[in-house]
């Protein structure tokens, strides 16, 4: 039953390095999730039909994407546009900025951590990126798809949610509500305790 | 006998590699990661590892030949070098990559040839290493035995 709902979620990972490109489709795969690589920034965001002047919130259509991820996975380091280039262009667009992206990098460099993080990055993983470091992306790509971007049933029921019809993104009061509630629920959902570094995010209590 | 024989030598060689550092943990990750599903995944892993790692040694080697040396050319090559030895396992060709940064930063012409070598050294050793331990792989599979874990 879990495999089943697993098999939805779609991640796309963005790596110049083929080999890399091969080692995490491999991880993903074994973790169960599908997955898309591309070699660049660019590639990436023209699948994910970016939009430059998208300022104003489109109307919801599903067609808006070439594809639907639920997770963009991107090496800090590439030629051209950078991990947190991309970051920055999939936060600043109003239809792409809640897919959760995490960064690898094979530097430790906490500055470089930091700014990730500050940019909007869920996760900073440090490569070679372990199967054990694949667990921690799952909360972040629960609470992605909670906030209405897929409508499955079977999953909604699964993570307990009472926000069952994302049609209806209502009053700003349940929905604060749900918000924090999805926060604990991710939090409770076990996420390890040894992370790269303190959260202040979208995890903490304060609802966006 | 034969299976049992090719198994001993596979035990042996594996033990050698990782006493040697020649491999690290991460290859062992990468063993771990070949299923049913994706049976020829170290193959080509390793393949790609190959054809990278040549590349950019002879693009190297072309760098620092030159009159006067790009060393941001040459940093670049080698962080990349750095990253796929790492993602592969091959621990001694990374940890030379390391040291051959440093000469960069330095502009440091004859550390950078020096460490040249040396990545070439260790490379070969585990590219040969790594070819020794998947021919035993397929001898040990030829002939109907299994592949011993390394716990």
């Amino acid at each position: 039953m879990t495999v089943e709902a697993e098999a939805q979620f779609h991640v796309l990972a963005v790596d110049d390095s083929l080999i890399d490109r091969k080692l995490i489709e491999r991880l993903l795969k074994t973790s169960s999730y599908q997955v898309t690589t591309v070699e660049s920034g660019s590639k990436a965001l023209e699948l994910l039909g970016f939009r430059e002047d998208q300022s104003s919130t489109p109307s919801v259509s599903p067609n808006q994407h070439e594809i639907e991820v639920n997770l963009v996975i991107t090496d800090y380091c590439m030629p051209g546009m950078t991990g947190y280039d991309l970051l920055k262009k999939i936060k600043g667009s109003s239809s792409l900025k809640d897919i959760p992206v995490v960064i690898m990098s094979s530097e430790n460099v906490p500055s470089r951590i930091s700014r990730c993080l500050e940019g909007g990055a869920e996760e900073f993983f440090l490569k070679p990126v372990q199967l054990s470091d694949l667990k921690r992306l799952r909360p972040h790509i629960l609470k992605g798809k909670s906030n209405g971007k897929e409508q499955k049933p079977e999953q909604q029921q699964q993570e307990n949610n009472n926000n069952n019809d994302s049609s209806s993104i209502s009053s700003g009061s349940s929905n604060n509500q749900s918000n924090k509630r999805k926060a604990m629920d991710a939090m409770d959902e076990g996420l390890s305790p040894e992370r790269t570094r303190p959260r202040f995010s979208s995890d903490s209590l304060t609802v966006v | 006998m034969e299976v049992a024989c090719l198994q001993r030598r596979f035990i042996d060689l594996t033990a050698t590699i990782f006493q040697q550092e020649i491999l690290d943990s991460q290859f062992t990750q990468l063993q771990q990661l070949q299923d049913e599903s994706s049976p020829n995944f170290i193959h080509e892993v390793v393949s790609l590892f190959f054809q990278e790692a040549e590349k950019l040694l002879n693009e190297l080697s072309k760098a620092l030949d030159q009159q006067i040396v790009d060393f941001k050319k040459v940093d670049a090559h080698v962080h990349r070098l750095k990253g796929s030895s790492a993602s592969i396992g091959a621990r001694r060709v990374k940890d030379v990559c390391i040291a051959f940064r440093s000469c960069c930063e330095e502009n440091n012409k004859d550390g950078c040839i020096q460490h040249l070598q040396q990545v070439n050294q260790e490379y070969y050793l585990v590219k040969s290493n790594l070819e020794d331990l998947l021919k035993l792989e397929k001898q040990i599979l030829a002939s109907g035995g299994s592949i011993p874990t390394m716990k």
